[in-house]
């Protein structure tokens, strides 16, 4: 499962080997190369983003925005300091992919990253990681320290004029930093409260610099691409959702765990892939892209392809391909409580609808769930929800509306038995 | 500084020296960028962030103290308040509940004698509730001290845990 040769594999290759996360085993299987051949041959950074808008890799963070478009947005010309930065900030309830490419391959991450300087015209790039898996970050210091051991990070690389430095920064328990505005006011040393946009970070980012990020995955991938060139990685997907992609499969499966298969591959063979709803048990429901995503009943995610298309057309989004499985067992009115505490607890309390309608959205959903909903309620959720919907500063709002919106529209049925009946149905 | 009880505050050279190498990341003008770091080096030497310890870790980077408040404050792997040695954070969000989160978390309330937000009265354990730490495919799991995350856990592997910490 070399660099070298397409396979499937564009993130997850080195889990197969010993040592995976270690300098010799990615320089021994090609690792570096991309790099290396970038800036010897000075390469021109139009050639590079061409091939990445050819590749049609989407960014995998969860919005799913073209790469090689955003990194087309940056003023590379812009005298001064400029940077690149990583969103590592895994927290999206459901998702634990990058957190195997920083423990098993975080040499192609920072190869990424500094690929995507030279690029950009960023002489420093940052990664910021989710402060929870600590142990992960002291990985990827020990990596960043090898690579500017080896000359693959620092000045002069290789032996020309291109230095990039890398740094790795963490997070300390705030789900809100992985909004890219808030994780640069983090990065800054500040609460993590997102920022009005315009003006996007590619015009004013970190410390005010022009400033690109990316998802982990995203600039992971990047070295394949200029290695194996757009129309390779294009091939390994679909039109218009180049490559394979992680999956992090949660929930009731029998096999949870990340899975690298093609955008595109039937939702049929992932959960299969993961060993199959467990105990042999009915799937119920899918939520397909993280936790803010709308929530899909099994029988419509059984038709669906996984790539952001397909799931889009079903109502729903890819997000960060984060598929959390759910069986015939599970209550909707419970688990629908438990996501909307999550972002009631989580939201930056900047903006009033985001910061008020959480919390109401969350009593109103505990009081349904402990037998003393109103039949008025669902009526009043939905209302709240879609007040909260595109009228704050960042996406968490939406985040919020979202799933109890798609919970009532899919399992409304029993949301009223609750409501009726003081109790569960299931 | 305002405070006469400098000398208990000052932090040891291996976390001053920690702090000089976060620092160091970046731009020489943006010492603040360091806050996250300095202040969880704070906390593992001293244990939780009092007031005191916070205006220290803003005086050494010199920013005002509001602003290192305002950080400590807003991330929740900071305590401002006092805890056990061993703070143990479960995730019970909806994937972890789903793969049985909220029964280690019954079973440590039950093993511990406290709730999520308590400490016992030996001043051993903390029990805290955690949002998503990124690795739901290992669930149910639980953090201990904000570093070690232990995975896959059964009520047997929590025992072990627990009689592990002294």
């Amino acid at each position: 499962m070399s660099l070298l040769k397409p396979t499937p594999q564009v993130c997850s290759w080195t889990q197969a080997l010993d040592h995976p996360a270690s300098l010799a085993t990615y320089v021994a299987n090609g690792g570096y190369q991309a790099l290396r051949r970038v800036v010897t041959e000075q390469m021109p950074a139009d050639v590079i983003i061409g091939e990445l808008k050819t590749s049609a890799l989407r960014g995998r963070g969860g919005a799913g925005f073209p790469t090689g478009l955003k990194w087309s947005f940056m003023p590379r010309a812009f005298p001064g300091d400029k940077y690149i930065v990583c969103n590592s900030d895994e927290g999206e309830p459901g998702t634990f992919k990058d957190r195997d490419i920083l423990r098993y391959n975080p040499h192609q991450l920072i190869e990424g990253m500094a690929i995507a300087g030279y690029v950009l015209g960023a002489r420093v790039g940052y990664n910021y990681i989710h402060g929870e898996i600590f142990e992960i970050y002291e990985i990827f210091e020990r990596a960043l320290k090898e690579a500017r051991e080896a000359g693959y990070l620092g000045d002069q690389l290789f032996g020309t004029d291109f230095c990039f430095q890398l740094h790795a920064h963490h997070g300390y328990g705030a789900y809100i930093c992985g909004e890219e505005t808030a994780l640069l006011e983090s990065i800054e040393g500040k609460k993590g409260q997102p920022r009005f946009k315009p003006p996007f970070p590619a015009s004013f980012g970190l410390y005010g610099k022009p400033t690109t990020i990316n998802n982990t995955e995203t600039l992971a991938s990047v070295p394949w691409i200029v290695q194996h060139g757009g129309q390779a990685f294009l091939e390994l997907g679909k039109p218009n959702n180049g490559g394979p992609k992680l999956f992090s499969v949660s929930g009731h499966v029998n096999k949870p765990g990340n899975y690298e298969v093609p955008l595109g591959t039937p939702f049929s063979e992932l959960l299969q892939m993961a060993g199959g709803v467990r105990n042999g048990h009915k799937l119920k429901a899918v939520i397909p892209g993280g936790s803010s995503a709308p929530v899909l009943p099994g029988a419509i995610m059984m038709d669906c392809t996984m790539d952001f298309d397909s799931i889009a057309k079903a109502g729903s989004m890819l997000g960060s391909g984060a598929v959390i499985v759910m069986d015939e067992t599970v209550c909707m009115v419970r688990a629908l409580e438990r996501l909307s505490y999550f972002y009631h607890e989580e939201s930056c309390g900047q903006c009033t609808p985001c910061r008020e309608g959480t919390g109401w959205m969350y009593r109103i959903i505990h009081r349904i769930e402990h037998g003393q909903g109103r039949t008025e309620d669902l009526e009043l959720l939905n209302s709240v929800a879609g007040h909260i919907g595109g009228h704050t500063i960042c996406a968490l709002g939406d985040a919020a509306a979202m799933p109890v919106q798609s919970f009532l529209k899919h399992f409304g049925d029993e949301f009223a038995y609750h409501v009726e009946h003081k109790r569960c149905m299931v | 500084m305002a405070n006469p009880d400098l000398d208990t505050l000052r932090l040891s050279p291996e976390s001053l020296a920690l702090i000089d190498a976060e620092i160091a990341k970046y731009p020489a003008d943006q010492k603040q960028s360091a806050v996250m770091g300095a202040l969880r080096i704070a906390q593992m030497e001293k244990g939780w962030l009092k007031p005191e310890l916070i205006e220290y870790v803003a005086d050494y980077l010199e920013m005002p103290a509001i602003a290192a408040y305002e950080v400590a404050t807003f991330y929740n792997m900071y305590d401002t308040q006092p805890v056990g040695r061993h703070k143990i954070t479960v995730c019970t969000n909806l994937p972890c509940a789903l793969m049985g989160a909220n029964e280690i978390a019954e079973h440590l309330k039950k093993r511990l004698g406290i709730g999520f937000g308590e400490t016992t009265e030996d001043g051993r354990y903390t029990l805290k509730e955690g949002e998503c730490m990124g690795a739901c495919g290992d669930a149910p799991m639980c953090l201990h001290n904000n570093h070690a995350m232990h995975t896959h856990l059964t009520p047997e592997k929590v025992d072990e845990l627990l009689d592990k910490l002294k």
